[in-house]
């Protein structure tokens, strides 16, 4: 279950032939796994490794720098509320302490029924609209205690699904490159345009 | 054009190369620029800011990151200015926030270059007074190497060397800011056979090699400068001790040989000389077992075995096999004894395992050749395995696009990712592999933009030399003007090949002795350095040989196998306990160097000789290394320019011309059967871990040899078991043993590989060295 499935597996490879390099498509390899498992496994990063031809020390490395790979299971929804100045001057903290006692849950921990991660997040450039919280990386302007609970409610109650799928989901509709346009690897000898650069316009 | 571009450096002109970075300029200009990252072998990449200096190009001076940025005309470097004082000590204050001051504990303290650079450019306190950073340490990432997190500061030279030098870029920076660390992938440790490297280039004391941790302080080491015999590369070291004892190698930046780099073998194989298992005093046998005796009893008593042996049946039945683990100065005196004392003509250096002696007649390539050549032909054994440094420079080449690599080799090889074509070829097939290749118009043209280097080795050690021979006269009909590079693997095989450990006229080789003396006509077989049972790969041949031989000397630092079999023992010095000269495999003649007393009463090999012959009625007439170094320079031929002076004066040492005493190959044709489809051709060949005597008595790498196993790729694996790991019995007509089955898709289809001289198992037993190729049938159990 944690390496790439097979259907994921078939979009990895449509996805590294989007790339004159097989190893630019690690970072959206990564995302598809988040996306399949919830979290960035360590047996799907070995995966990414084998598909994109790099080592899997390479790819954590480059997976670990990003803040939003997870590497340990997270909740349905991750809840990160913004603690950087103008949040925090319009009462973030207040906001922080009032989801930490309506969840049960300190920041970096989740909810016993695997619902909610609760995170303390840096500046979410939304200062005007403090304090602001995300919910998977969706805004939530101007939160309240009230707002925050009957937020907390709808989602259990899944009344938000239509625009907040659960943790991982990056797009739900995904970019289609047709097979022609596609690149596949380009040796860095080879003096060909990739299929997608125009060419340039004669005079 | 001229490339010279003036600049001033702290107000004194000077000419630096265009494109020369401003770091490398002012060293020419005798100003040292701090550093941690930048490493004169890597690329740059400014990540520890220690290189800051001021530099104006005529608007003023701008701070510049020295090792980034290239010399521009006219301008202004100023490496000690107030600005460029207060960033240094900016920036070690701020390395040193999180930097354990734990330097009385560290194996780095003392060669430290933060050590040194704090003292030097620091700040001389800190006002940072929160908690460091925390890290479990140290921590093993590979079986060589552990980390201390604590300590690293993050300059991406080990990460740089994994991913740029050896291309096994197992390490890598993981997470980010404050968080960031050095890590291995969970499982999957920093296994490179070049992982010694970072811990010598680890600008701090973050990285420790386990052979070393603990050991000593630097200011109680003592080096001298040498050269590492562990294959013949020949990387220059300098090999440190304290207290009598071997520590530690470290590599020696050599312009033509290995750039600095060392092997993992090489670079830790020194335990061996200290080894508890060596032969600390010379053996005399009575009755089933070896008795300790003194030098005057062993070498009279060896002595009169060669006296005996040439009353009974002539010089004819003396054989000297042997000579390559030692200096040219002792291969040197064993040929003169062997030649003209004892008068035999079966004299050879090689153990069946290389190619003929006719190669070192060619015309030589050097390594910087064979690394700048437009074009390299690898006909080869897997030089990641056997030659490990001329791999990386190779790889270097390849992958700096200088040069293009062809590569005809009987299964993949640790090269194969970095070769523009790679042909595998069938045991047997290599001269229609290299017709096939000649055929291929790309190839032609590639061949002809300019110079050609041809690799020789000997890919398969269960398959006669005959058609590696051809394939490579056919590559050099073709391609005039290819040179040939002779890789050739044993330490100072090309040195003893050389001064004369090869048969004179009408003598016989090593197979030729080993049949003779398994057929009973040999009445004394010398064995210098040398173990046919465990090197020789037609095994069945070996053990009867030495049964067949009536009398046996050994001159061994071991009692390897082979020399327990011996009548009489001489104690031989190891590696660096004897002084001499090294030969490579381009032929470049270096020092080696006498750094501890030699093991219990133990003499080097030229001494025993020399004292031998003495007991024989002749003297040699030498009584130092530099009498014989003199003379081989004076007799050699090839060698005139290798005088003592002309090696003491320098590192590199001095490349010899090609002999012409050695007489290009010979056309030998081979008959080749047709394969049954049922049997896989065998394929053996060496890695680099394996139960050579130094590597298996140095307790850090012993364990590190993989045993012994039958590779099959894949799908002929499930031809012939449905499980990986599963018992197979492999057998030809006249033998048969059980190995371990394994998939391995670097192995051809219907090939079957096995590594040489591994725990398990012995694939010498399959082997028939008058056989052209080896087919086997596999068979589950």
């Amino acid at each position: 279950m944690s390496r790439l499935n097979e259907a994921n597996t078939i979009l990895a490879k449509e996805i590294i032939a989007r790339y004159p390099k097989a190893r630019s498509a690690t970072i959206p390899l990564l995302h598809l796994s988040q996306q399949q498992n919830g979290y960035v496994t360590e047996e799907a990063m070995a995966h990414v490794a084998e598909l994109v031809g790099a080592t899997p020390a390479e790819v954590q490395g480059t997976a670990t720098f990003y803040e939003m790979f997870k590497f340990r299971p997270v909740g349905k929804y991750l809840v990160n509320i913004c603690g950087t100045m103008s949040c925090q001057l319009m009462g973030s903290e207040a906001l922080l302490h009032h989801a930490e006692e309506v969840l049960g849950v300190k920041p970096g921990g989740t909810t016993a029924d695997g619902m909610f991660t609760l995170e303390h997040a840096e500046c979410q450039a939304a200062c005007t609209e403090a304090p602001n919280m995300q919910v998977n990386y969706r805004h939530c302007h101007r939160m309240t205690n009230e707002a925050f609970d009957q937020l907390i409610a709808d989602l259990r109650e899944g009344k938000r699904d239509a625009d907040i799928p659960a943790h991982g989901t990056l797009a739900r509709i995904r970019q289609q490159i047709p097979a022609e346009k596609a690149v596949g690897p380009v040796s860095p000898d080879d003096p060909a345009r990739p299929v997608w650069t125009p060419a340039p316009e004669v005079k | 054009m001229s490339d010279e571009i003036n600049v001033t450096v702290n107000g004194v002109p000077h000419v630096a190369r265009k494109g020369q970075l401003v770091i490398e300029a002012a060293a020419d200009a005798g100003e040292y620029i701090p550093r941690f990252c930048y490493h004169e072998r890597m690329s740059s990449v400014g990540k520890c800011r220690m290189c800051l200096v001021e530099c104006d190009t005529g608007r003023g001076p701008a701070v510049t990151v020295s090792c980034m940025a290239t010399v521009a005309p006219d301008m202004k470097i100023d490496t000690q200015s107030p600005t460029v004082k207060r960033m240094q000590e900016g920036v070690l204050e701020l390395l040193l926030a999180n930097h354990p001051l734990d330097c009385p504990v560290c194996d780095k303290g003392g060669e430290c270059p933060l050590q040194d650079q704090a003292f030097s450019h620091g700040p001389g306190e800190s006002r940072f007074v929160e908690e460091k950073r925390h890290f479990e340490k140290p921590i093993p990432i590979s079986d060589l190497v552990f980390l201390d997190r604590e300590r690293c500061i993050l300059c991406d030279r080990c990460t740089r060397f994994a991913d740029e030098v050896a291309g096994d870029p197992l390490i890598h920076f993981t997470s980010r800011g404050n968080s960031t660390h050095i890590a291995t992938f969970p499982d999957e440790p920093f296994a490179s056979y070049f992982s010694g490297n970072t811990v010598q280039i680890c600008p701090v004391g973050a990285l420790t090699a386990k052979p070393y941790r603990f050991k000593a302080r630097p200011w109680d080491l003592q080096q001298e400068e040498s050269t590492c015999t562990t294959c013949s590369v020949g990387c220059r070291v300098v090999v440190q001790s304290s207290r009598d004892e071997v520590l530690r190698y470290m590599g020696v930046d050599s312009e033509p040989v290995n750039h600095g780099w060392l092997c993992d073998r090489g670079r830790f194989s020194f335990e061996a000389t200290k080894s508890a298992e060596r032969v600390l005093q010379p053996l005399v046998r009575e009755g089933d077992a070896l008795a300790p005796a003194a030098w005057n009893v062993a070498l009279a008593e060896a002595a009169r075995l060669i006296g005996e042996a040439k009353a009974a049946a002539g010089a004819g039945s003396i054989a000297v096999l042997g000579g390559a683990r030692g200096t040219n100065e002792d291969a040197f005196a064993w040929a003169r004894l062997a030649h003209e004392v004892i008068g035999t003509t079966n004299v050879y250096a090689q153990m069946g395992d290389g190619l003929p002696v006719g190669l070192l007649g060619l015309d030589r390539a050097t390594i910087d050749d064979a690394a700048n050549a437009a074009t390299v032909v690898l006909l080869s054994p897997d030089i990641k395995e056997e030659l490990p440094v001329l791999y990386l420079r190779l790889r270097a080449a390849a992958e700096q696009r200088r040069t293009k690599i062809i590569e005809l080799t009987p299964k993949r090889t640790g090269m194969t990712p970095y070769a523009w074509r790679h042909v595998g070829y069938q045991p047997g097939t290599q001269v229609a592999a290299v017709d096939g290749l000649l055929a291929d118009a790309d190839v032609a043209a590639q061949l002809a933009t300019g110079p050609v280097v041809v690799v020789a080795g000997r890919a398969n050690l269960a398959e006669s030399t005959a058609t590696t021979v051809q394939a490579l006269r056919r590559l050099l009909d073709a391609v005039p003007g290819a040179t040939v590079l002779p890789a050739f693997r044993r330490g100072n095989v090309v040195g003893a090949l050389q001064v004369g450990m090869r048969p004179g006229k009408g003598g016989l080789d090593t197979r030729g002795t080993l049949q003779a003396a398994a057929d009973g006509k040999i009445e004394c077989l010398v064995l210098v350095g040398s173990d046919p049972l465990a090197d020789f790969p037609d095994h069945s041949l070996a053990t009867r040989a030495l049964a067949g031989a009536r009398r046996i000397i050994a001159v061994d630092t071991f009692l390897s196998a082979s020399a327990a079999k011996a009548d009489v023992v001489l104690a031989a010095s190891a590696f660096a306990e004897k002084a001499g000269t090294h030969t490579n495999l381009e032929g470049r003649v270096t020092s080696l160097a006498r750094k501890v007393t030699p093991a219990g009463v133990n003499r080097a090999d030229w001494m025993i000789a020399a004292e031998l012959a003495l007991e024989l009625g002749s003297d040699l007439g030498y009584g130092t290394v530099e009498d014989i170094t003199a003379d081989i320079a004076a007799k050699v031929d090839g060698y005139a320019a290798a005088t003592p002076a002309a090696i003491a004066a320098d590192s590199d040492g001095v490349l010899t011309a090609v002999p012409g005493a050695i007489d290009p190959m010979n056309h030998v044709e081979a008959v080749i059967g047709e394969r049954n489809a049922y049997d896989f051709r065998l394929v053996v060949s060496r890695v680099l871990y394996d139960q050579a005597e130094g590597t298996a008595h140095s307790p850090s790498l012993a364990h590190l040899a993989r045993g012994s196993a039958v590779h099959l790729h894949p799908l002929d694996l499930d031809r012939v078991t449905s499980t990986a790991g599963a018992r197979v019995k492999v057998s030809t007509a006249s033998a048969s043993v059980v190995f371990t089955a394994v998939a391995d898709d670097s192995v051809l289809r219907g090939t079957a590989w096995v590594p040489f001289n591994q725990p398990g198992p012995n694939v010498g037993e399959l082997i028939d060295c008058f056989a052209a190729v080896t087919d086997v049938r596999i068979e589950n159990v």
